[in-house]
């Protein structure tokens, strides 16, 4: 080699100094990193923001206000109530009597009058009277009532309400507020745990706090039972046959076009879909938790078979080729050694399908399941699936949309039972992925 | 040392258990394998070499049709095991690869206790009537393999956490488990290193006895070390094909002599 460059004399460097050219690329690596910082930051200071107001809006959900009453009812007393014309008000006269002794029990010095006491519990002659004829054992016994307070009241405690907002009417005078304020000293009324709000149905429009969640959290686990039994099935098996055994064609090459198409299609069109399917094609019976499955099965299955491809091709050939170099038949290369390795993420992309299905609002819309308001639970597992039922997201759009400013904490309450259901399926996804990976 | 030398010992067994006829092979549009016709002799090593890609590797797919898995690739005339050809319609491949194992370039052992991964074969074929004979199995092929006295304490420890070396061994005691009649080895060497290899090359020499062995190499030396007899490719033709002895000392094509003395490769 003769290059006379070769002989030409090296510019003379140092490496204790940095050269123009490093330190361009060493503040151009500093600017990224402070790019990725920031908008991390960005990123957690809104899902901060966001836990934080779902939290302080939700919590007041799960407490009630209610006032606790040592109440006693004789026989002769029960005889009497039940011999009256209106039996609830006789009811009604007893026990406010009884609000009456504790007040003067807990040396409470304020002026008030009988309808006070209604103002602040509301109407309790039906309850007592109910609790009286369900448990005839009571009678003669001294019975500590806990009893919801009236709404504006609750208002009041929780700050919803203020002495500056209150306007005298039939539901709330200016001077009940001063025997509430004495009754909370005394610890007679105080906020409890809402366990309606979690195992209840949905009340009226009228009565915000018996208003629970529980009779739509039904209604999504069956809907969940559906989407699980038959998109996992489904799902895994397509994407079996596709991946391993499909022939490379032009149909196949459609199929799957088709597939990714689908998974971007909005939510809303499989709601149409299952409208004139399932409801009106097949009859199927409305608002059921069955139907929202079937749809939410169509919307969950284009994800399933994406993932579930995305990990049986993540699986190296070479196992494929072991197998089948010992004599194994396809079938059982694929199902005794590429289907478990893929294992973990078929699981996570299930699960993470089954959790954007339990969110999932828009095609319930329009299969019923918002109109419909769930006043009880179904009557057994079969009819868990056929019966009127609401869902989670159906039930809090339900509350969000009505007017009674207490159904919207409810609302936000119910977000907050949503999201934990969700965290609780992601945890699951990352226990299983941890379990079943394996390396190779 | 003169790494050229060849095995001494004569082609003992003329019987063949191979006999590949105008075979053609077509990946889509490329011709890969251009009229090869071969015998290979049972109770041999054969070498295949030649340069990368001249269709070695796809040649010895065919002859356990592993080439059947690739969608695009096209296979036509003959190839005899045991006077059947292997591409009638009425050969079921499943059946054709129990009886012609292969072992890969890589070592590919299943993401299975060592136990597990060489009573898979065995397991599926039915070969073993209860536990006590599929222990005898395993244990049988992983001595086979000449890897038993170094795994035989932890039979339940994933093939997976074995060395490079060990793998590959336990590799062939894989697929000398289903008791195959030919065993295809696809370079299995060259993931190993040089203890690992004189290793896997003492063991090829004792398979020799029972089995018809196929080795495709990329190593001239380790092919004149293993084989008896070797078969030259080059851009998809078989050039020439004899006696290991021959073939490096007195070869007959001049392609094969360039190659042999590093002029083409």
């Amino acid at each position: 080699m003769s290059d006379a460059s070769l002989n030409a004399p090296r510019p003379k460097s140092s490496l204790l100094t940095l050269n123009a050219r490093t330190k361009k690329r060493n503040a151009a690596e500093k600017r990224f990193k402070a790019y990725g910082i920031t908008a991390i930051a960005i990123g957690v200071f809104f899902l901060a923001v966001l836990a934080f107001s779902i939290i302080r809006s939700g919590l007041p959900a799960f407490t009630n206000v209610v006032i606790s009453v040592d109440f006693t009812l004789s026989q002769d007393e029960f005889d009497a109530a039940e011999k009256e014309l209106f039996k609830t008000k006789a009811y009604q006269g007893l026990f406010n009597a009884a609000v009456k002794q504790t007040v003067a029990d807990n040396q409470i010095d304020v002026a008030f009058e009988d309808d006070a006491i209604e103002r602040i519990m509301g109407k309790t002659g039906g309850i007592i009277r109910e609790h009286y004829r369900a448990n005839p054992d009571d009678l003669g016994k001294p019975v500590a009532f806990e009893l919801p307070v009236a709404s504006r009241v609750d208002g009041y405690i929780n700050g919803r309400v203020t002495r500056d907002t209150v306007q005298d009417s039939r539901f709330l005078m200016l001077t009940d507020l001063d025997l509430v304020d004495g009754l909370q000293e005394a610890g007679v009324i105080r906020n409890a745990f809402n366990w309606n709000f979690i195992t209840g149905a949905d009340s009226g429009v009228d009565n915000p706090g018996g208003a629970g969640i529980g009779a739509s959290v039904v209604g999504s686990f069956f809907m969940m039972l559906v989407v699980l039994f038959l998109s996992l099935p489904i799902g895994v098996a397509a994407s079996i046959y596709l991946e391993e055994f499909a022939p490379q064609n032009r149909f196949t090459d459609l199929i799957e076009v088709n597939i990714s198409n689908l998974a971007a299609v909005p939510s809303i069109v499989f709601g149409i879909l299952g409208l004139a399917v399932f409801i009106q094609f097949m009859h199927l019976p409305q608002s059921a938790p069955l139907v929202g499955g079937l749809v939410l099965t169509l919307m969950t299955l284009p994800t399933i078979i994406i993932s579930t491809r995305a990990s049986l091709k993540s699986v190296p050939p070479s196992i494929r080729d072991a197998a089948l170099g010992v004599g194994a038949s396809k079938m059982q290369a694929v199902f005794h050694h590429v289907l478990p390795l893929a294992m973990p993420g078929i699981l996570t992309g299930t699960i993470i399908g089954l959790a954007q299905a339990l969110g999932e609002t828009a095609p319930l819309l329009l299969i019923g399941m918002v109109g419909f308001v769930a006043r009880g639970y179904p009557d057994g597992f079969i009819a868990g699936f056929t019966e009127a039922n609401s869902a989670m997201p159906a039930q809090i759009y339900t509350w969000a949309a009505r007017a009674d400013v207490s159904f919207y904490e409810k609302a936000w309450g119910g977000i907050i039972i949503l999201l934990i259901f969700l965290l609780t399926m992601n945890i699951i996804a990352i226990i299983l992925r941890r379990r079943f990976e394996r390396r190779w | 040392m003169n790494d050229m030398r060849t095995v001494e010992r004569a082609v003992d067994d003329k019987t063949l258990k191979i006999t590949a006829k105008a075979v053609q092979v077509h990946y889509g549009e490329t011709h890969a394998i251009k009229d090869v016709s071969v015998d290979i002799p049972d109770k041999t090593v054969t070498a295949f070499i030649g340069p990368s890609g001249c269709g070695k590797s796809t040649f010895l797919r065919c002859l356990n049709r592993m080439n059947d898995t690739i969608d695009i690739c096209r296979v036509s005339g003959e190839i005899l095991l045991d006077g059947e050809n292997i591409y009638d319609p009425k050969v079921d491949p499943v059946q054709l690869r129990a009886k012609v194992g292969m072992v890969f370039q890589k070592p590919n052992p299943f993401p299975k206790s060592i136990y597990d991964n060489v009573a898979y074969g065995p397991r599926i074929h039915g070969l073993a009537k209860n536990k006590a004979e599929l222990d005898e199995i395993v244990e049988k092929s992983l001595r086979r393999g000449a890897i038993w006295d170094e795994v035989k304490d932890r039979l339940d420890a994933p093939g997976t956490g074995l060395s490079g070396g060990q793998q590959q061994r336990l590799c062939i005691a894989r697929a000398v488990a289903t008791e195959p009649e030919v065993l295809l080895m696809d370079e299995p060497c060259s993931a190993l290193d040089p203890i690992a290899t004189a290793q896997v090359e003492e063991l090829i020499d004792d398979l020799r006895s029972r089995f018809s062995v196929v080795i495709v190499t990329h190593s001239m030396q380790q092919a004149a070390r293993v084989s008896q007899k070797t078969a030259f490719f080059h851009l998809g033709n078989l050039v020439e094909v004899g006696e290991t002895n021959q073939i490096f000392t007195n070869p007959i094509d001049p392609r094969t002599e360039s190659y042999i003395t590093g002029r083409i490769g």
